[in-house]
């Protein structure tokens, strides 16, 4: 083993240490901003079971399989399981939070741009996990507003 | 040392032995044959996923209840059934030799522990279960067929019990039947890695080996922990699980990485750099590996607070893991490295290992692990550390072990030939999967939807997958033939290293 000087290991963790502290603090402040939820979200339930999505808007419409929103607008989904545990996505939202029977999460997004995306189950589910798969439609906001 | 092969013996003779290098053998056949069998469930997933079924692409495996149950059977086979039995085998052969001692402190434990894994090994083939390694309630209780789930839970069970047996054999061992001229700073650092390790063992696996009994009431009816359905809740069992098994994979990685402190300064010719950081880098660990485990859990809707506790939790292992890493490459600094086969090996497992390490600190980041959750960046992710690290660090003292093992040099060019071909698939394969990650691609799944970039970087993993299968074969003939045919070991200094570079093996612990 010998005596020789071990400093440049002790700089080089005080590196490491400087790196994760900048990383975990990027990281808390920018979660922090997501989470924030906008007073005037519309809730959307969002129920997932083997093996599709149903949602039901505030207004009472209920839909299975597509979500229909408008551009520009905050949504809440408030996320149930009627079985097992799924985990709903928009992932170009990255809108991700897992759907599990006996409680009931909140995760909320307003899309940008009208077009379609793909809703998927992203937990393990069983037979048709694979394809537990739906759309997201965003349309045009309606004028009078 | 020990020349199992050289002086053939009655097969009876060693499987009923308890000595340690005999138990350490009986490991090593265990979880080589678990490899290959566990492997060769990969190459069929990856055949599956090479084409999307849609638009006539053709289905490899039937339906999608066989394709689950095949990944479920793979990560539980190549986890438990091959990396930690091959660690056992190392431990058994090298432990009681580096602390001076003539066997393991407890020889029969010993023989128990390893007797039962063939028996669990069978129940989980057998039953060949469909609910991911995880078993995630409440689908694991009211949805997954019986009995190969309850045949599953049985195996793990057992599995539980040999691997805290170990645990306490290798602590013991260690702890107190170390030569006493010898003092813990002198232990060499593999076995100050089974130390920590089996440290690990013995505080994580309890309260697995709790949630399974629950889990398998749960699946009787008889309780309701996990179902919600009877006032239970899922989240606890996920808190459970991964108490256990957050730590588990330092109990994974932290021999895989005492191996490769056996190999690098070995074959580097040059003492370690810093024998005392090694160990502290250890210690650590092995504290840290209990501070993380809900950051499996962010997306289960955890709160704020949670999720930032154990986002530093986390952030708290790469200091140490990064230790290691330091200590490597400042051992290999200046030299004289010779690149055999064992040492191209743990060199190449230590730059998957800071890769993986690298991907870990992204999924750590609270806001980046909801694009790469249950996604194909966690599947790459984690295969970079049991692939990439773990089998690559095994891999490597598997061919360092083999001319103590059996008298004979293995085919050197062969040997070469895997690691590189190895090397190239698993890059190809796990690097890609990070990005098809971040397309969004779930994990776990049997098909997927014809995106053309899905397809493409499914098809490049899937090209990865059998370079790697065609590696293994390589590795499998070498081995054979090796064992029976390849030319005699020169047992002082197999590697040519010149004699006072490698470990004293000549060390001999007779049979009793």
């Amino acid at each position: 083993m010998g005596h020789h000087s071990n400093w440049p290991e002790w700089v080089y963790v005080g590196v490491v240490i400087a790196l994760m502290c900048w990383v975990g603090a990027e990281a808390w402040n920018a979660e922090r901003l997501v989470e924030h939820i906008p007073a005037d979200a519309e809730v959307i339930k969002v129920t997932g079971q083997q093996w599709f999505w149903s949602f039901e808007h505030e207004d009472g419409t209920k839909e299975i399989g597509e979500l229909h929103v408008k551009v520009g607008k905050a949504y809440k989904f408030e996320i149930m399981s009627k079985d097992v545990n799924h985990s709903f996505n928009i992932h170009d939202y990255v809108v991700l939070l897992d759907a599990i029977p006996g409680r009931v999460n909140t995760v909320w997004f307003a899309p940008m741009e009208v077009g379609e995306h793909d809703i998927q189950c992203r937990e393990y589910c069983g037979l048709i996990h694979y394809n537990m798969r739906g759309k997201l439609i965003v349309e045009e906001a309606e004028p009078s507003s | 040392m020990v020349l199992e092969l050289q002086k053939p013996r009655p097969i009876w003779q060693i499987m009923f032995s308890t000595h340690h290098t005999d138990v350490g053998l009986l490991y090593l056949i265990t979880s080589l044959a678990f490899l290959f069998l566990g492997g060769t469930l990969a190459l069929a997933i990856r055949a599956e996923l090479f084409f999307p079924n849609a638009n006539g692409g053709y289905q490899i495996i039937a339906d999608s209840m066989t394709f689950n149950r095949m990944f479920t059977v793979h990560g539980t086979t190549l986890i438990f059934l091959f990396i930690l039995p091959f660690a056992s085998a190392v431990g058994n052969y090298l432990v009681p030799i580096m602390v001076r001692y003539k066997d393991m402190a407890y020889p029969k434990l010993n023989a128990i522990a390893f007797w039962m894994i063939p028996p669990a090994g069978a129940l989980i083939w057998l039953g060949f279960a469909d609910f991911t390694w995880y078993a995630t309630p409440p689908y694991s209780i009211i949805s997954a067929p019986g009995p190969a789930a309850d045949m599953w839970i049985f195996g793990l069970k057992i599995l539980g019990i040999s691997s805290v047996l170990g645990a306490i054999n290798f602590t013991v061992t260690i702890l107190k039947c170390k030569h006493p001229d010898m003092s813990m700073g002198q232990v060499p650092l593999l076995a100050w890695s089974f130390l920590t390790s089996s440290l690990i063992v013995l505080v994580a696996i309890p309260t697995f080996a709790a949630a399974l009994l629950m889990l398998l009431t749960d699946r009787l009816g008889v309780s309701g922990f996990f179902n919600p359905a009877m006032g239970g809740d899922p989240i606890a069992y996920a808190h459970l699980f991964w108490f256990t098994f957050h730590p588990e994979v330092y109990v994974l990685v932290i021999p895989a990485i005492g191996m490769m402190y056996e190999i690098i300064p070995r074959f580097s010719r040059k003492p370690i750099f810093s024998h005392s950081s090694g160990i502290f880098a250890f210690v650590l660990l092995s504290m840290v590996s209990f501070s993380s485990w809900a950051h499996h859990m962010y997306a289960t809707g955890m709160s704020f607070t949670e999720k930032t506790v154990f986002m530093i939790g986390t952030l708290a292992a790469v200091p140490a893991s990064a230790m290691h890493v330091f200590n490597f490459i400042a051992t290999m600094w200046n030299g004289r490295i010779k690149f055999a086969t064992p040492m191209m090996w743990a060199v190449g497992g230590i730059a998957l290992f800071f890769s993986a390490g690298a991907g870990g600190v992204v999924n750590a980041a609270m806001p980046l692990d909801f694009q790469t959750h249950d996604s194909y960046w966690v599947v790459g992710h984690f295969h970079l550390f049991v692939m990439g690290t773990i089998a690559f660090g095994s891999i490597g003292f598997f061919y360092y072990l083999f001319p103590y093992v059996t008298g004979r040099m293995y085919n050197e060019r062969m040997g070469q030939i895997h690691f590189i071909l190895s090397f190239i698939g698993t890059v190809l394969v796990f690097f890609t999967q990070h990005v098809l990650g971040l397309y969004g691609m779930p994990r776990r799944v049997y098909d997927y939807p014809p995106i053309p970039e899905w397809i493409t970087m499914n098809q490049i993993a899937s090209v990865g997958a059998m370079i790697i299968g065609v590696s293994m074969a390589i590795f499998l003939i070498n081995m054979i033939y090796s064992s029976g045919k390849g030319k005699l070991a020169d047992t002082d200094d197999p590697f040519n290293l010149g004699g006072k570079y490698y470990y004293p093996f000549e060390a001999k612990n007779p049979h009793h």
